[in-house]
């Protein structure tokens, strides 16, 4: 029924170009290489009669001669209940030795976005048990939230441990460029955790050709927006995204676009945010709530990858020196549950502390540079060691109100009532008997 | 205007949004609207480049699908807006399409090529004729009336009219629908029907006015740092630049929520859906300051967000500077925020790119410094022809690629901009809020509007505020000076200026914005409070030690900082302010 083409005019990186007739915008073709390997494209230009393709497993051994067969409509994914459990590759292909799923919908990847009005306010408070989420930052449900590092941190770890702490109906895991042994990792996690049942895994291993990083993102998103009209909260995570970043740009490298910054094409904040906006509370439904990976290059925070996404996303976690930063770490939808859903003081503590903890940090940085020490020195050291030591070290593992009286406990044990900046009211109800 | 000689054409290429159409038959305006025709939808375009036969379009939606061929037809309109009753309280897209209406029960999804009425064709108004046969009016005034939620709407004389005309005809009193035909002119012998809609191109200003006015009045917006230190005025402009997360949208709302203004319009253009989902679900539930009615009554907002269609985010900032240059034809006092700029920036740079225009500075094109000062320029207070004023206040967010103002966008802006509210990372990451950098902030409207600021706040209002950042500079200086230094290194008196400009900065320039009272501060309330905390920066305390020194301004500041939170004239209010002053005076300070 389809016509096949068998003379590629142009092969520029992964992009393959050649003349055909009735073609349509994004239509995917499928393309068997003279040696008989087979790969998926995906129409990215249309001039007059010249069709330029790019091709997911990449262009790397393909023939001009490749036979190239257009299928008349765009990237889908399937979709059932069937996927519960099963990992797949960022082409959607089956990589777990299971068959691939029969009698499925599929759906398009990349769809529209929701309508806002069709949105509800998130209201939900994700208990993570690490203080410096739970009391500073803390997680939303359908919130989108990216976390800030470098190579060599445990954000991985971070984010498996959050995926089994969430209590997410479905969670989904969208591996961009990952390494095999952190593959595993997230594998071997879910299972013992007991959420692998509920899991669904796409995953494209550094190994894997570039262009197929492009596609994961989406068929994660696209799945879990379908679990989400259905009903179920879900949670995706997608690690690393500047894999995914570094993938667009090679693209429009290929289709010689004039980049922005640094290589990156101009469209790098609409591209990031069409994904990142998926993250959603339906209204009448469930709700998708994304956490990403983002691996600053160099670790600079300024860099086109991390900057555009800080400008995408609600807030992110600096995860530095194995560590979550508590300055620069932002959970933006934190004042819909802070003292909504939360405790009543638990807004006061969090000023509080920040500001006390930057003041520790200067004093810090004083006496560094040999100042002589103040008596108001002494107090803000000695709040900066337990600071860093009951909520800080990613070891704590404690719920949210316990974390807040160990707040208190802290503010009392280094300062006086009045040194703190609470409204009285909230000091009177809580500062801690006989401190 | 559907004529036989409408233009047809069929696409040849398509890249992203930008079609590439050769046209069969008939003539190309640019800028006007073309639709693509597809096997199940019928998808919106602008033209935006003609080059002999061939013209290149932006489409205004997803594209997947549009295949070479695919027929094309002109409408030989510019991209327009409909105005009249109706519009306020209305959610829109960037391109006037009711996001209500679009809803529907089983689908949760923004489905491309639907396009509908933006305003209810079906509503009946109050109509109340002004104007009387045989008047002569000029375009924009005013031919009749209708109560539109909290405002009286006029009815303009077609804003495209050239010289002026005669009413014919006129309705009387009485309940219509937007369609009706409630006037009839005579331009130059032809005939001009007129009902209480009309359409306007986006692109294009209105200025149906007899003359631009100096702007002269402050705008009330109830944050502290804005009105005090760095106001805006009524008719004026200014930027919010900052780095991601330093609260641009946040401030924006509060502003949003608490001017002083007849209507709001908040143009979301680009940025997250979420942040207009919190409005539409707040602005219901808020009263409006000044008619005391729902916020949402006042208030149109346009939301082309970022996973939205790139093109109508370009078209969005227009479309709501359109409404409001509409509404001031009417004689108000209307304010547009948008948030935020850069993304309307961007989209016109990912245009031009795929138009492979030569590129600029981050490759946006050549055209965007005229392009943001085009924008700007719209804002204005202006005298109509009946002589009563109107204005439209302008207020955009910046978004700096890495948060660095030397940037294209923020430069630009910053050319044509009255009031510059620049906020820092550093400011935002110790949580200051508003992260306003007042070192770096500057407004020309404080002595531009200096003359009526003394008038109704303040014999001295000018001198303080000036007073008062200068006492912030020198705290700065001084608290360098410290890092180097330290405490030991400098004198007392070095010591309580730095305090003194501390507690400026932490009781005065900080407003919790989550808080029930502090949000918000009325001007009257900013003037007592400004001029109690100007008495203790002026007392020239002294103390034997610098602990000393230091205990007595954590007294004092931690009252300045109460009393932000005990509501206007409240008991407690007044009882921090006795407390304040009884511990100027016990710091060595005479009350006057
Ligand atoms: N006035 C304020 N009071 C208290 N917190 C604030 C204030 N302004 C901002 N914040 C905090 O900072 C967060 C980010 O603010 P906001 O969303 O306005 O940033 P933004 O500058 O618009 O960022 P982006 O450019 O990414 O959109 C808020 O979610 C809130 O937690
Ligand atoms: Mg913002």
């Amino acid at each position: 029924m389809f016509k096949e083409y068998t003379k590629i005019t142009n092969i520029i990186g992964d992009i393959i170009e050649l003349s055909a007739e009735g073609v349509t915008y994004r239509e995917l073709a499928a393309i068997t290489n003279h040696n008989g390997d087979t790969s998926l494209a995906q129409v990215i230009r249309i001039d007059g009669s010249k069709v330029s393709l790019q091709v997911f497993a990449g262009a790397k051994g393909m023939s001009n001669r490749a036979a190239v067969r257009f299928l008349g409509h765009p990237m889908r994914v399937p979709y059932s209940e069937d996927l519960l459990g099963r990992i797949f590759s960022g082409s959607g292909k089956p990589i777990d030795g299971k068959p691939e799923i029969a009698n499925a919908a599929e759906t398009d990847i990349g769809g529209p976005s929701v309508n806002p009005v069709k949105r509800v306010v998130p209201r939900n408070f994700i208990e993570t048990r690490i203080p410096m989420i739970d009391i500073f930052n803390p997680l939303v449900e359908s919130q989108k939230l990216p976390i800030f590092s470098t190579p060599g941190e445990p954000f991985n770890e971070l984010l498996a441990r959050i995926a089994l702490q969430a209590k997410a109906d479905i969670v989904i895991l969208g591996g961009i460029g990952l390494k095999f042994d952190e593959y595993i990792g997230f594998r071997r996690k879910f299972e013992e955790g007991g959420i692998m049942d509920r899991t669904v895994m796409f995953v494209h291993t550094a190994a894997d050709p570039v262009v197929e990083r492009l596609l994961v993102p989406d068929m994660a998103l696209a799945v879990a927006e379908q679990f989400g009209i259905a009903g179920k909260r879900v949670l995706v995570l997608l690690t690393d995204m500047t894999a995914f970043a570094d993938a667009l740009k090679e693209i429009s490298v290929a289709m010689e676009q004039v980049p922005s910054n640094l290589g990156y094409p101009g469209s790098l904040y609409s591209d990031l945010a069409s994904r990142y906006e998926k993250a959603v509370d339906f209204e009448g439904a469930g709700s998708i709530t994304v956490l990403a990976v983002t691996t600053m290059p160099g670790g600079d925070v300024t860099h086109p990858v991390p900057d555009n996404t800080g400008y995408i996303t609600e807030g992110q976690y600096y995860l530095v020196n194995g560590v979550i930063n508590p300055f620069g770490s932002l959970s933006r939808l934190k004042q819909l549950v802070i003292g909504k859903v939360t405790r009543d003081d638990h807004g006061a503590v969090m000023n509080a502390m920040i500001r006390l903890y930057a003041k520790a940090l200067e004093s810090k940085k004083k006496i560094s540079m040999g100042f002589e020490k103040t008596e108001t020195d002494e107090k803000y050291l000695r709040y900066a060691e337990l600071f860093e030591e009951r909520f800080m070290s990613l070891r704590v593992d404690i719920p949210l109100n316990d974390a807040l009286d160990l707040g208190w406990k802290t503010m009392a044990e280094c300062f006086d009532r009045s040194e703190i900046g609470v409204k009285k009211e909230v000091v009177d109800a809580r500062w801690p008997k006989g401190a | 205007m559907i004529d036989s000689s409408l233009t047809t054409g069929h696409v040849v290429g398509i890249n992203g949004n930008m079609m590439a159409v050769e046209v069969d038959t008939g003539s190309v305006v640019q800028n006007e609207v073309a639709f693509v025709k597809l096997p199940d939808a019928k998808l919106k375009a602008e033209v935006i480049k003609v080059i002999g036969k061939k013209c290149f379009l932006q489409v205004f939606e997803d594209t997947t699908g549009i295949s070479v061929g695919m027929p094309v037809e002109f409408t030989g309109n510019m991209l327009a807006v409909e105005l009249g009753p109706g519009l306020l309280g209305q959610i829109y897209d960037g391109l006037q399409n009711p996001l209500l209406l679009l809803e529907n029960k089983q689908d949760f999804f923004l489905q491309r090529g639907q396009y509908k009425d933006p305003i209810d064709r079906a509503k009946k108004w109050d109509w109340k004729p002004l104007a009387a046969v045989g008047d002569r009016v000029r375009a924009g005034q005013w031919l009749g009336e209708v109560p539109e939620k909290f405002i009286t709407h006029r009815v303009l004389a077609p804003l495209g009219m050239h010289g002026s005309a005669v009413v014919k005809k006129i309705l009387p009193e009485g309940q219509y629908p937007i369609t009706e035909k409630v006037a009839e002119l005579e331009v130059n012998g032809k005939t001009v029907v007129v009902s209480m809609s009309q359409e306007w191109p986006v692109k294009k200003a209105i200025k149906a006015y007899k003359e631009r006015i100096y702007p002269e009045e402050l705008l009330i917006t109830r944050q502290r740092i804005i009105d005090t230190m760095f106001p805006i005025s009524r008719g004026g402009t200014s930027c919010i630049p900052g780095p991601f997360g330093a609260g641009k949208t946040v401030l924006q709302h509060l502003i949003s929520k608490f001017s002083s203004v007849d209507m709001v319009i908040v143009v979301a253009c680009g940025e997250r859906a979420g942040e207009v989902v919190e409005l539409i679900h707040e602005f219901p539930e808020m009263k409006d300051p000044k008619t005391g009615g729902s916020l949402m009554d006042r208030t149109i907002i346009i939301c082309n967000t970022s996973s939205m269609p790139v093109a109508a985010r370009e078209a969005s900032v227009y479309t709501g500077i359109t409404l409001g240059e509409y509404y001031r034809q009417m004689g108000l006092d209307v304010l547009v925020l948008a948030d935020s700029t850069s993304r309307w920036a961007q989209a016109m740079r990912e245009m031009s790119g795929r138009l492979e225009e030569i590129p600029g500075e981050e490759a946006f094109p050549a055209y965007l410094e005229s392009r943001i000062a085009g924008l700007y320029e719209r804002a204005g207070l202006v005298q109509l022809h009946n002589d009563k004023h109107g204005a439209v206040t302008l207020i955009g967010t910046v978004s700096p690629a890495g948060g660095n103002f030397e940037e294209p966008v923020t430069q630009a802006t910053l050319k044509v901009v009255g009031a510059f509210l620049g906020l820092s990372r550093k400011r935002s990451d110790e949580r200051k809020f508003p992260a306003i950098d007042p070192l770096d902030s500057y407004s020309l409207y404080i002595d531009q509007m200096g003359e009526s600021l003394n008038k109704n706040l303040d014999r001295e209002w000018t001198k303080m505020v000036h007073e008062a950042e200068d006492l912030l500079r020198r705290g700065a200086e001084i608290g360098k000076m410290m890092t180097v230094v330290g405490e030991e290194g400098i004198s007392i008196d070095d010591l309580v200026a730095y305090l003194k400009s501390e507690m400026l900065d932490f009781t005065y320039l900080q407003q919790n914005a989550f808080d029930d009272i502090d949000c918000a501060a009325t001007i009257e309330r900013q003037v007592a409070d400004f001029k109690l905390l100007y008495k203790a920066l002026k007392t020239p305390f002294s103390f034997e030690t610098k602990p000393e020194a230091r205990k007595f301004f954590i007294e004092l500041q931690d009252n300045f900082y109460q009393k932000n939170y005990a509501a206007e004239s409240s008991p407690e209010y007044a009882k921090f302010v006795s407390k304040i002053e009884e511990i100027i005076v016990s710091g060595g300070g005479r009350l006057v």
